[in-house]
């Protein structure tokens, strides 16, 4: 069922375009030697070029040109092989050359497609625009100082692609489904870390709402949103106001506003008060950018697969539903993390202990799969010694847990406890007869028809010989002995 | 086409140059004999051309992703106006 | 021998001879300096003691047999260069104070191959004008007067400084750059000869820009054989500058020798202006009798897009400038004028630091790129700007260079030709095509007008085709015999 805000006078549907900034993963700016890593002391990693000195040239880094590329064809789209850098005119603290060099007219990447899955099993394509090469900004700081901003540059130069959707998004769900799909096909071609709290990937909103049939109304941008559920609250916030705006007989003025996430509102920003004409116009210190087919052939050769082949294969090869093969696409290190577990493995049951075992562990100690206490080896000799009978899925619990607090092998651990699974006939035979003959009148209530008492003397039997015992024996040594 | 006062003004804000409301009419005159002089350029026919923008007929050459520049940090410092530590300093900016 | 008379080329033999030494050499023309700038005001900073430390370093090196091109060569350095630990001010109060802690490519060049500077030379604000009347630093004066007429005059613009300087014999040679007539009409101005090269010959990196896609670094020196000396030294790839050509740098001083012998030269009808001084046209026929004695053969041609080259010029040179020119907001180098806000910083700063010509052309510049106007404008001029590209690429398929005057006019006095911009701007309509089209241009001095000033020729050739502009250049000096002084110059 479509989202939709009740408003007093009806429905209203929510349009909402994504413009991402994604930073570039490389060694160096877009258009200078200068380092483009994180975490550097304040002007560190300024070269004369990345703080506009006078007579300072850009010269374009090649691999910033690969990444966008290999982002373009695992966005579907279009590679131009003609592309240009205009530059887009404006003054601010941390913009040095009092311009920012992007592609305004010819972007390297044209028209492309995002597969998005929601909640309830279903897909939408949402369109990409376009996606563009461009110089990232400094950093101001505000709150230094009683009455002056503080400028770091290390940031001016960094290469950013900035990837336009078409206003084809219409929840707050969808739009975070976009953005995480995104940011896994980023994180998957390595072309972008998708880490938002860091800034490496962020979002402007845009967002209109409008009655069912009607043309697009009036849109603002929210700009510079760092988390996917900030986008989400985000959309909701502005699409609220928007709504009220228009039912309060106002009019709602197309404006780039902040998102308070501690308020839950957004509100006008006011440096971006003045009128904006930025003077586009191609920057004459660069020439065009004239890619080779054959080279944007080679970069697609080399493409990893991505989440939506994976999610595919995984189907297809490993029998897994729709649903888990989601959850273990959306990041690569947890595919390549199950892939390993599942090799020679039944898939499905490798699926679940990763989704469910696994995942608890992760979840309830904050780590990522990169940093799992059990590694993918681990698990699946684990999975092994259930699979030849040394442990049975009960034991195989305990023996996880023992794993995930000492780190050991799962054979090590089976041995030091003596948790090998007991397969001795003579030995189950023995511990059933045990059990039926303390509990007389419990055989007696079975035979007289209490066919659920089975489940209570196999538990029975477990416990005595402490969990170690081959279900199936048992159930087989149960069923004899009851039925004679 | 020609400038008023009130386009000066918003041009020079836009190059955010202070234009005194004295200079606005001088400066107006001399952008409109300029501007007046150059539209001698709707004489040419320019159907089908397409535009030319730099001197150099090449294709754009690129470099190689190898940090060779930056930890200049005095060097890129020594010459501001206002500094505070390691960073530039201007007056404080509202968002 | 008076040192300040020699010409790079013999000074050059004389250090190698060991004649003199490199710092008997730069010491002459320090005296000269100190002796006749405060009549001219062609340099801006003299660095005298850093001078004298480079030509005991060339005497060593000259002792040591490790001569190179320039080793031990005193030259001027127009102001736009950006010059390691030596203050760099465009001409502008804005860089006052800018101290840059590196050295362009055109000057690191030079200094490779083992040159002296003498100090910085002065030049219109930002390489904006033509007569080197914007210069915050004061204008620079012509060394050459009329006959009978001791006003000063203009030196050209914007290297007039350089021009200046090598005309008076306050340097062997010069660097300057070439936006829309830059070298070429000061060389015309001052007597003396330069060459704006083909776009990508030299590279721009360091050199504070003005228009980017019309900046051109070239040399100016008394002769043409010096210039291509001086080109040959500062030509060459630069990786550090996307529209820097990578080829190898032909040797130009071999060039100037080569004669004309069967080239063809074109005369393009349409620099024959209206109202054109007759002493113009007559000195132009005179340079086109040379070379047909020479054995080249005249060929009359057509670039009809000329006459709309300086009316083009003056929409994309002032849209660039208007970006380029953005980073002098008093924020991390220059001179700051504080205010309220950042935006009042801005604009104080800037009202105060940049001189009228520049903030008009800034103001042009934004105006033609702004929203509603960039069709009509910008992108009508680049429109017009291939068309120019397109007379010249059609003309040199019929020849092989073109010979026209550099300026419509001889030196003019200080004052003169300021009551409007436009009439200041018609000074480059023969100069201002040839940055349109990247192609090389040289201006050599040709004869005297009827009071007594210089007037140049001006050669175009094919982009990086230097050789040929030099070879026609040279034999058009070697025809003219051009032995005339300047009043105002060292040893005068
Ligand atoms: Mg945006
Ligand atoms: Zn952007």
């Amino acid at each position: 069922m479509a989202y939709s805000i009740e408003g007093r006078t009806g429905a209203w549907e929510v349009v909402i375009g994504l413009e991402v900034h994604a930073q570039v993963i490389s060694k160096a700016k877009l258009f200078s030697g200068a380092a483009a890593t994180f975490g550097a002391e304040a002007n560190a990693q300024v070269s004369f070029v990345d703080a506009a000195f006078p007579g300072m040239l850009p010269v374009l880094n090649e691999e910033c040109v690969a990444q966008a590329v290999r982002t373009g064809l695992g966005l579907n789209a279009q590679i131009n092989l003609v592309s240009r850098f205009d530059r887009k005119n404006y003054f601010y603290a941390d913009l040095p050359q009092g311009y920012q060099i992007s592609q305004y007219e010819h972007p390297i990447v044209g028209k492309g497609v995002v597969e998005i899955e929601l909640a309830d099993g279903s897909t939408r394509q949402i369109g990409v625009t376009r996606l563009h090469l461009e110089q990232d900004a400094g950093k101001s700081l505000h709150d230094q100082h009683p009455t002056k901003s503080f400028i770091d540059l290390n940031r001016s130069g960094v290469g950013l692609m900035e990837i336009v959707s078409e206003p084809d998004l219409r929840s707050p769900e969808e739009t975070g489904a976009y953005l995480r799909k995104l940011r896994a096909i980023l994180r998957y071609l390595g072309t972008c870390d998708g880490n938002m709290e860091e800034g490496s990937m962020r979002a402007d909103v845009n967002v209109s709402v409008r009655k069912a049939g009607e043309a697009y109304r009036t849109r603002c941008e929210v700009k510079n949103v760092n988390s996917v559920r900030f986008v989400m609250q985000a959309v909701e916030a502005e699409a609220a106001r928007q709504v009220e705006v228009w039912e309060s007989g106002g009019e709602v003025v197309q404006e780039t506003r902040l998102f308070d996430p501690a308020r839950g509102e957004t509100r006008p920003m006011r440096s971006k008060e003045d009128a904006h004409d930025y003077r586009y116009f191609p920057d004459p210190d660069l020439l065009p950018l004239v890619l080779d087919a054959d080279w944007v052939e080679q970069l697609r050769a080399a493409l990893p697969e991505l989440p939506d082949e994976k999610r595919a294969r995984f189907m297809r090869d490993f029998g897994l539903s729709g649903y888990d093969a989601s959850v273990l696409v959306a990041e690569r290190a947890t595919a390549d993390f199950f892939e390993a577990v599942a090799a020679g493995q039944d898939a499905k049951l490798a699926a679940n202990w990763v989704t469910v075992e696994l995942f608890a562990v992760l979840n309830k100690r904050g780590l990522s799969i990169e940093n799992s206490p059990v590694s993918a080896v681990a698990l699946g000799q684990m999975l092994d010694l259930m699979a030849n009978g040394t442990i049975n899925g009960r034991i195989a619990k305990d023996v996880f847990e023992a794993m995930v607090d000492s780190g050991d092998l799962p054979a090590v651990i089976v041995e030091r406890k003596g948790l090998r699974q007991v397969t001795d006939t003579g030995a189950i035979d023995a511990a059933c007869a045990a059990v039926l003959s303390a509990n007389p009148d419990k055989v007696a209530e079975y035979r007289s028809g209490k066919d659920k008492m089975f489940g209570f003397f196999v538990g029975q039997v477990m416990k005595a010989m402490a969990g170690k015992g081959n279900p199936a024996l048992v159930n087989e040594a149960l069923k004899k002995l009851l039925s004679a | 086409m020609s400038l008023d006062p009130a386009t000066v003004r918003r041009i020079a804000k836009l190059a955010r140059i202070r234009v005194s409301d004295a200079d606005v009419d001088a400066l107006g005159a001399d952008l409109n004999a300029i501007l007046g002089w150059i539209e001698q350029l709707d004489e040419v026919d320019v159907s089908g051309v397409a535009p030319l923008t730099g001197g150099s007929q090449m294709a754009m050459r690129m470099r190689p992703d190898v940090v060779t520049d930056g930890d200049l940090q005095d060097d890129v410092l020594s010459n501001a106006p206002d500094r505070a530590g390691v960073f530039y300093a201007v007056p404080k900016v509202v968002e | 021998m008076i040192l300040t008379d020699l010409t790079l080329a013999q000074a050059r033999a004389g250090l190698r001879d060991r004649q003199f030494s490199a710092v008997e050499l730069t010491d002459a023309f320090l005296a000269a300096i100190a002796e006749v700038n405060p009549r001219l005001n062609a340099f801006i900073t003299v660095t005298g003691e850093a001078a004298r430390a480079q030509a005991a370093a060339a005497d060593a090196a000259l002792a040591a047999g490790d001569t190179r091109a320039l080793t031990g060569i005193p030259l001027a350095i127009k102001d736009l260069f950006c010059t390691k630990g030596v203050r760099t001010t465009a001409g502008s109060k804005i860089l006052a104070p800018f101290v840059p802690p590196y050295e362009s490519t055109v000057t690191a060049n030079l200094l490779r191959d083992g040159a002296v500077f003498l100090g910085k030379v002065n030049m219109d604000e930002f390489a904006m004008g033509s007569s080197n009347m914007t210069s915050a630093f004061g204008p620079v004066t012509n060394p050459w007067t009329r006959a009978g007429d001791n006003r000063a005059l203009v030196p050209g613009g914007s290297s007039g400084g350089s021009a200046a300087a090598v005309a008076a014999r306050l340097a062997l040679g010069a660097t300057a750059t070439d936006t829309g007539g830059s070298i070429r009409q000061p060389a015309s101005f001052c007597g003396i000869a330069g060459i704006k090269p083909t776009y990508g010959r030299c590279s721009r990196w360091g050199v504070v820009a003005f228009a980017s896609s019309l900046d051109h670094p070239g040399p100016l020196a008394r002769t043409v054989e010096d210039c291509a000396i001086l080109l040959g030294s500062m030509s060459g790839f630069d990786p550090k500058d996307s529209t820097s050509a990578n080829l190898k740098v032909p040797d130009f001083a071999a060039a100037c020798r080569r004669g004309v012998k069967g080239l063809r030269i074109g005369v393009p009808r349409e620099y024959r202006m209206d109202g054109m001084a007759p002493e113009i046209e007559a000195i132009w026929q005179q340079g086109l009798a040379w070379l047909r004695a020479e054995g080249a053969e005249i060929v009359d041609v057509s670039l009809p897009h000329t006459k709309y080259g300086l009316a083009t010029y003056y929409i994309v040179a002032p849209a660039e400038a208007s970006s380029n020119l953005a980073r002098y907001d008093g924020v991390r180098f220059g001179a700051r004028t504080n205010g309220a806000d950042l935006i009042e910083l801005y604009e104080n700063t800037r009202a105060e630091g940049f001189g009228a010509e520049v903030k008009r052309r800034i103001l042009i510049g934004t105006y033609v790129l702004s929203a509603g106007y960039y069709d009509a404008y910008y992108l009508k001029a680049q429109k017009v700007r291939a068309l120019i590209l397109k007379d010249f690429n059609d003309v040199f398929q019929q020849v092989d260079a073109l010979l026209t005057p550099t300026a419509p006019s001889a030196a003019f006095a200080q004052g003169e030709k300021m009551d409007d911009p436009v009439t200041m701007y018609l000074n480059d309509v023969f100069t201002v095509p040839a940055n349109m089209a990247g192609v090389p241009g040289l201006s050599v001095p040709a004869g005297l007008d009827s009071q007594g000033l210089p007037l140049g020729l001006q050669v175009l050739g094919r982009s990086f085709d230097e050789e040929t502009v030099f070879a026609v250049g040279a034999a058009i000096e070697r025809a003219a015999g051009f032995t005339a002084l300047p009043g105002i110059r060292a040893g005068g």
